[in-house]
């Protein structure tokens, strides 16, 4: 239904996935070799660790401590070693490190054994996710159709997942597809994953396990009685990427906020240790069947959605060389951008238009993730609500594929129930008044919008090649994304970055790397 | 004689305002009925629910039309800053620091605590500045430091001190639970404790700051929705011109 409408050059497209595979290359060569302690907690969480200390420690942060100069030959087979070593269940050995039993004290045993345990033990999960994933598919195929195009995303972000529930089922009644709940600020920078439910945060929730499934049950009601898929979302980002994703997994998220630089830039979380994370995060999201959104939203909001639009484009391009990387097909790929131009800019709007469609043409089968005006969003809601509207029509015209609502109250405070109701109602109505527009418009060739996005490819393609001979992460410290610099040893996180050693064993990265087809 | 005012819809005093809100209770006759009667009970004498929508079983939408009879003194009403006094533009500033301060100034901003969002920041600092206004980095005779979000309130006056900072912008976009005045309360309790709280020139902001909770909290201004980087800038150089920091 996309055809080229731009008619953008095929060659210079072609240019800059060859460049995005070239830049990446020295990267993912990096990341083989690498584990983090996330990276391990993940694989424990995956081998069905759980549970927590009397001052909530997680068992899987208590393991990865505990193993500290003996993480290099990954943390699997020291659990599984330990589970033979005492004969104890899971369970009962979880508990026992939750009150403070040291598995690393233990020696080890036969380690083809503890191997094989710990692969069982990795089978076990796998089996619960394929019936996750078995389960999604199921009821999206039986309710085909009764999902809106694009699909409406909206957000909540009370601090109090009880709350949050009763706010993302009247937003899923009034037509939301999509519930993301966003995470408190601190969440990004904690090194482990907070456990039980939770009803203290500041401008977001807490990610943990037990909230999801709290979330899970809730979108479950309403899409059986609306008939219609909800989808579930939250962010694989900050310093636990692949626990989030690994929890995502076994909760039957169907999103993930999952950004391969995002944390690096806008977090100052460690470039290393970011690049290792998002790996395997996007290892367990492509095994999982959920699809990712990237956020390419933020680039904008730091530097100038004018000027700096061929940011956006450079790293939808990184992104995607990164998720196939990862294993993930084109149809899980939501990649991002936005709707965030100056407002006074004359023929802004058929910028942010040129700037859709050009995506919508580069990326024809990746489900495109759009991101409505914040930035410029000021308190005056009812112009608020005429600009969410111009993004409504974009959106639709240009067959975006996943809407974030914009908020008549962006910039005021989070969102109040019905300024989420108003943002549906405004959407549907856009939407419905223009629904074949996507069908009917074609763009004067050689007119403004055509030579934008020729112009902003152009400008990618050259801001690639300048990446290409410098290195990415040499880019990265010369602040050419987002005007930010950070520095390779700098920002958070540095310390949980752990060479591979020669026996390294990862029970659930050889399942993954096999079943993705990326050995 | 005071002169009293009221909101206007179509004619002078008629006290017309629009309203629109929530209530947890099902759509029906007897919800529109409870729209109407909450806003005669919040004073208004006249009010007519002109939109009801339901937004769950338990949940409505309501837009309603009332009038007040209520005023108030237009004599007695101070504003947060001085309406009068206009901020100096980015080369009045230069000059304005060139001649009076002889050197270029230190500012040093952050978004501090867990607050993610650099929005605040961004406009007042970064070149490009925010709806057509220059930020500080842009200013020749300002030497701005911008440190992004989520900055430990130790770290902000430690990297002031550091670079011999004259003014430090504290900025706090979320205000869920008064985050906002706790950590804003936290920097300025840090200052005093160091006994440096005379050192900087202390500016709150964000689209929820006034002047009045800033100076409450104990820095020297605040600035809030609708202000800009000059508007910063010519509180910091005439501050510190008038208590000669140079």
């Amino acid at each position: 239904m996309t055809h080229n409408k731009l008619n953008l050059p095929g060659e210079k497209i072609d240019r800059a996935r060859e460049l995005a595979k070239n830049i990446c290359a020295p990267v993912l060569d990096f990341i083989d070799v690498h584990t983090t302690v996330t990276v391990e907690r993940a694989t424990l969480r995956l081998l069905g660790v759980d549970g927590v200390s009397s001052v909530g420690v997680p068992v899987p942060n208590l393991i990865v401590d505990a193993l500290s100069d003996k993480l290099g030959e990954g943390a699997a087979i020291w659990y599984s070693n330990a589970l033979l070593q005492t004969g104890l269940d899971q369970s009962e050995l979880d508990k026992r490190i939750a009150r403070g039993f040291n598995i690393a004290s233990l020696p080890m045993g036969d380690r083809a054994r503890a191997q094989e345990y710990a692969t069982r033990l990795a089978q076990r999960q796998f089996a619960r996710i394929d019936a996750n994933r078995a389960y999604r598919e199921a009821r999206l195929e039986e309710y085909r159709g009764n999902s809106h195009s694009p699909l409406l995303y909206l957000i909540v972000a009370t601090g109090n997942i009880y709350e949050d529930v009763k706010q993302a089922q009247a937003a899923a009644l009034a037509g939301a597809d999509v519930i993301a709940v966003i995470r408190t600020t601190a969440q990004s920078l904690l090194d482990y994953v907070p456990f039980g439910s939770t009803t203290e945060g500041f401008g977001g929730t807490y990610a943990t396990q037990e909230n999801f499934r709290i979330m899970r049950r809730a979108l479950d009601e309403v899409m059986e009685r609306e008939k219609r898929y909800i989808y579930q979302t939250n962010y694989a980002s900050g310093l636990c990427m692949p626990e989030i994703a690994a929890m995502g997994a076994l909760e039957r998220l169907d999103m993930m906020l999952n950004d391969s630089m995002y944390g690096i830039l806008f977090r100052d979380i460690n470039m290393y240790r970011t690049f290792v994370d998002q790996r395997f995060s996007r290892m367990i999201n492509a095994y999982s069947g959920i699809i990712i959104n990237t956020g390419e939203d933020n680039y904008l909001t730091t530097s100038d959605g004018f000027e700096k639009a061929y940011t956006v484009l450079a790293s939808q391009f990184l992104n995607e060389r990164f998720a196939y990387a990862a294993g993930l097909r084109p149809w899980q790929m939501g990649l991002g951008h936005a709707f965030e131009m100056d407002p006074s800019i004359e023929n802004g709007v058929l910028y942010e238009l040129a700037q859709a469609q050009m995506a919508r043409e580069i990326f024809p089968e990746h489900p495109l993730k759009y991101m409505p005006p914040t930035k410029h969003m000021s308190g005056d809601i009812f112009r608020g609500l005429v600009m969410d509207s111009m993004f409504n029509f974009v959106s639709k015209a240009t067959g975006q594929d996943i809407h974030l609502l914009g908020m008549l109250t962006e910039a005021i405070h989070t969102p109040f129930m019905m300024d989420r109701h108003i943002a549906v109602e405004s959407a549907l109505y856009v939407m419905n008044g223009v629904a074949s527009i996507a069908d009917e418009i074609e763009f004067k060739p050689d007119g403004l919008i055509v030579r934008r996005a020729h112009d902003v490819l152009d400008r990618t393609v050259n801001f690639m090649e300048e990446i290409g001979r410098i290195g990415l992460m040499e880019s990265i410290e010369r602040a050419m994304f987002a005007d930010i610099s950070r520095s390779r040893t700098g920002g958070k996180g540095f310390e949980g970055l752990v060479e591979k050693g020669e026996n390294y064993f990862n029970p659930v990265e050889s399942t993954l790397t096999r079943s993705l087809g990326l050995a | 004689m005071a002169k009293i005012i009221k909101p206007y819809g179509d004619a002078m005093d008629d006290g017309k305002v629009q309203l629109s809100f929530t209530l947890p209770v099902p759509a029906g006759s007897r919800s529109m009925e409870a729209a109407r009667r909450i806003a005669l009970a919040w004073g208004f004498h006249e009010a007519e629910v002109v939109h009801m929508a339901p937004m769950s079983d338990e949940f409505t939408f309501f837009v309603v039309y009332a009038a007040t009879s209520r005023g108030i003194d237009w004599d007695t009403v101070e504003g947060d800053r001085d309406d009068g006094e206009k901020p100096m533009s980015m080369d009045e500033i230069n000059a304005f620091i060139r001649a009076r301060i002889g050197r270029k100034i230190v500012v040093i901003g952050a978004c501090t605590g867990f607050d993610a969002h650099t929005v605040g920041i961004d406009a007042i600092m970064n070149m490009k500045g925010y709806n057509h206004h220059y930020g500080l980095e842009r200013y020749e005779m300002i030497d701005a430091h911008n440190l992004g979000a989520q900055i430990p309130n130790e770290k902000l006056i430690e990297y002031a001190e550091t670079h011999r900072a004259d003014a430090i912008l504290v900025s706090q976009v979320v205000t869920q639970k008064d985050s906002h005045i706790h950590n804003l309360t936290e920097f300025m309790e840090l200052l005093e404790a160091k006994g440096e709280r005379g050192r900087f020139i202390c500016i709150a902001g964000g689209p929820r700051i006034s002047n009045k909770l800033a100076a409450k909290i104990g820095f020297d201004a605040g600035f809030g929705h609708g202000t800009y980087a000059e508007d910063v800038a010519t509180f910091i150089v005439k501050k510190m011109a008038q208590e000669r920091r140079t």
